[in-house]
């Protein structure tokens, strides 16, 4: 059996796995699911009256933003997941077996997207009902939910490399949220880049996940007529630019991590 | 062949050196038992011969495959069961071999299989569709055990197999051994109980600091260190001449008398019927007892009589040393 095949039905059978372990513990998915809904409604009653978006209403605009966010926030229990396999003995157990060296990952990796899968059903629904909707047809909505996923599918392996270098679980969730915060917050996910003062505006043009957030609101059609027109090419080229991104993630943090779980300490 | 051969394993880490050029030779079908306290290098040396961990120094043919140069085809004819149970929690006993036995590649069908016999074999058929995390720590090692031979390996390494199970589950666990042993499997068993390797093994290398510091048969190690002993303290002093007489009759050496804390200590071979007579007999000459105990040499007898200090001691500096 050559190394890809293998690596494919191994990877099937640890995400397998791990798809027992989703139904299994239903607590992260109440919170996957529920944290969701919370940040819809926060930010869509709390925050919606005072941001003012020319041209759109805020609830609109606002969606795209928390979508991203979310799908980034999913891809860290790769990392998470890979920590609590580690620390309890589960990840020697793989190595010392004869199965494909990548299939661990690649199997995690994988079923890791039914979280996104499900918290973006769950989020599209509420935003539905708070006033959200889909302007372009369902063609670009589902372009539109793809790039979302397989963007925080390329910003799992990322995860799953962090994963393989930390100690601990605990470790690897403090961790995630001092980046993301940052990553997300500064970015055009709930308030247009534009308003951003100086350098923060510049990190929050080339932040890929402005990229992914512009990318959405485009292709759902969340960007009404008079709504200005972004000045940094990343966000005049959303979904090229993130499509890079991703191109760029994988081919990078695949080999990196693959090359961290199978090499003998 | 199913094999153990291994020489100069060394590993080291800063300072402090794992594993420090050890030899080690399992024939097939055999038990070799690395018996050693916390901090010994036995964790390390299994790891090294599971390929997951690369020696600094040293080279191992496992089962036929070079250890460093084919790892993979080592990983096929392996199975391991570490220190501490690596089972799913959420996953049931059955869901966890059946993973194992796919990820052997052993197909479908044959996992399926397979794993319902060992859940039968290791009395967790009832079991065997409830999650892992309802399970005792004992049924949970006996899952990792099955875990290892879901495969039928030519080699089985167990670190420290019944560390942490109540007497119950280590007479169990040995007996389940015991079998594999008997259809030919070869196996690597760590240790911290000379009774264990006492029990199970048909060699034991005792290991300190990365290093062998005693080999042979269970009745070779306890011949230099002395075996199972009769201890009695009467209440007095009076009885000790008598005491010592009658024990004579059954003791397999010369008798040691401490007048001072008035115990006498007769070295014996058979065990607990040897010491059942020998205390009804001194129940029948009338003399009053306060203390009677069968000793049977420890690892820290072991551990004293080899390196002239404890075991337990001994781990306490090398950790400090380790830290600094
Ligand atoms: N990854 C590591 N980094 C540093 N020291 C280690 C590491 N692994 C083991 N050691 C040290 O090597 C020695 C042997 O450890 P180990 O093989 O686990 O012993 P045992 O299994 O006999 O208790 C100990 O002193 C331990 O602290
Ligand atoms: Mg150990």
């Amino acid at each position: 059996m050559n190394e890809l095949l293998s690596a494919i039905s191994d990877g099937h059978v640890v995400a397998k796995r791990n798809v027992i372990k989703i139904k299994r513990v239903p607590e992260v998915l109440v919170f996957v699911l529920i944290s969701p809904i919370m940040f819809v409604l926060l930010f869509a009653y709390v925050f919606g009256g005072s941001i003012d978006i020319p041209g759109g209403s805020y609830r609109e605009f606002l969606i795209g933003g928390i979508f991203a966010q979310t799908v980034i926030f999913g891809a860290t229990f790769t990392g998470a997941g890979i920590a609590d396999d580690m620390q309890k003995g589960i990840i020697d157990r793989f190595r010392s077996l004869p199965m494909s060296r990548s299939a661990m990952l690649v199997g995690r990796t994988a079923s890791d997207v039914i979280y996104n899968v499900l918290s973006l059903i769950i989020m599209a629904l509420t935003g539905l009902i708070v006033g959200w909707r889909i302007h372009n047809g369902l063609l670009k909505m589902l372009l539109g939910f793809v790039l979302l996923l397989t963007f925080a599918y390329a910003f799992s392996w990322i995860m799953a490399y962090v994963g393989l270098l930390v100690p601990s679980v605990e470790v690897i969730n403090n961790a995630s949220f001092m980046v993301i915060f940052p990553l997300t917050f500064i970015a055009n996910t709930f308030v247009p880049a534009e308003n951003l003062p100086g350098v923060l505006r510049t990190f929050a043009e080339w932040n890929p996940v402005s990229s992914v957030t512009q990318a959405a609101r485009e292709l759902f059609g969340n960007l009404p007529p008079g709504t200005p027109e972004p000045t940094a090419w990343p966000l005049q080229n959303p979904v090229l630019y993130t499509v890079i991104w991703i191109i760029v993630i994988i081919a990078i943090f695949a080999p990196l991590s693959v090359h961290r779980y199978a090499k003998p300490k | 062949m199913g094999t153990i051969e291994a020489t100069g394993l060394a590993k080291y880490y800063k300072e402090v050196k794992a594993l420090d050029g050890l030899d080690l030779t399992v024939p097939q079908g055999t038990i070799l038992s690395l018996l050693g306290p916390n901090g010994a290098g036995k964790t390390t040396a299994v790891s090294i011969l599971t390929t997951l961990i690369m020696p600094d120094k040293g080279h191992a043919m496992v089962a036929g495959a070079d250890l460093v140069k084919s790892p993979k085809e080592v990983r096929k004819r392996i199975g391991l069961s570490g220190q501490y149970a690596a089972v799913d929690e959420n996953l049931t006993g059955f869901e966890n071999l059946d993973m194992i036995g796919r990820l052997y590649h052993l197909g479908r069908e044959k996992a399926r299989v397979r794993s319902r016999e060992l859940l039968d074999r290791f009395e967790l058929d009832e079991a065997g569709d409830r999650p892992v995390k309802t399970y005792s720590g004992g049924m949970r090692r006996r899952l990792d055990l099955a875990g290892a031979i879901v495969a039928e390996p030519q080699v089985l390494f167990l670190d420290e197999p019944t560390t942490g199970l109540d007497p119950h589950g280590r007479v169990e666990m040995w007996s389940v051994i015991r079998e594999l042993v008997t259809k030919g499997t070869t196996v690597l068993l760590t240790t911290q109980y000379l009774e264990e390797a006492d029990r199970l093994a048909d060699d034991i290398v005792v290991i300190d600091h990365g290093r062998e510091i005693a080999h042979g048969t269970a009745d070779q190690l306890k011949a230099t260190i002395g075996g199972e002993r009769i201890e009695i303290t009467v209440a007095y002093s009076a009885a000790l001449p008598e005491t010592q007489s009658i024990l004579s009759g059954f003791a397999d050496g010369d008798l040691q008398v401490d007048d001072h804390t008035r115990t006498v200590v007769a070295p014996v071979i058979g065990g607990a019927p040897v010491f059942t007579r020998a205390l009804r007999a001194i129940d029948e000459a009338g003399i009053e007892v306060s203390d009677v105990g069968l000793r049977r040499p420890t690892l820290d007898d072991v551990f004293l009589s080899l390196t002239g200090r404890a075991a337990e001691e001994d781990t306490t500096t090398d950790t400090e040393g380790a830290r600094t």
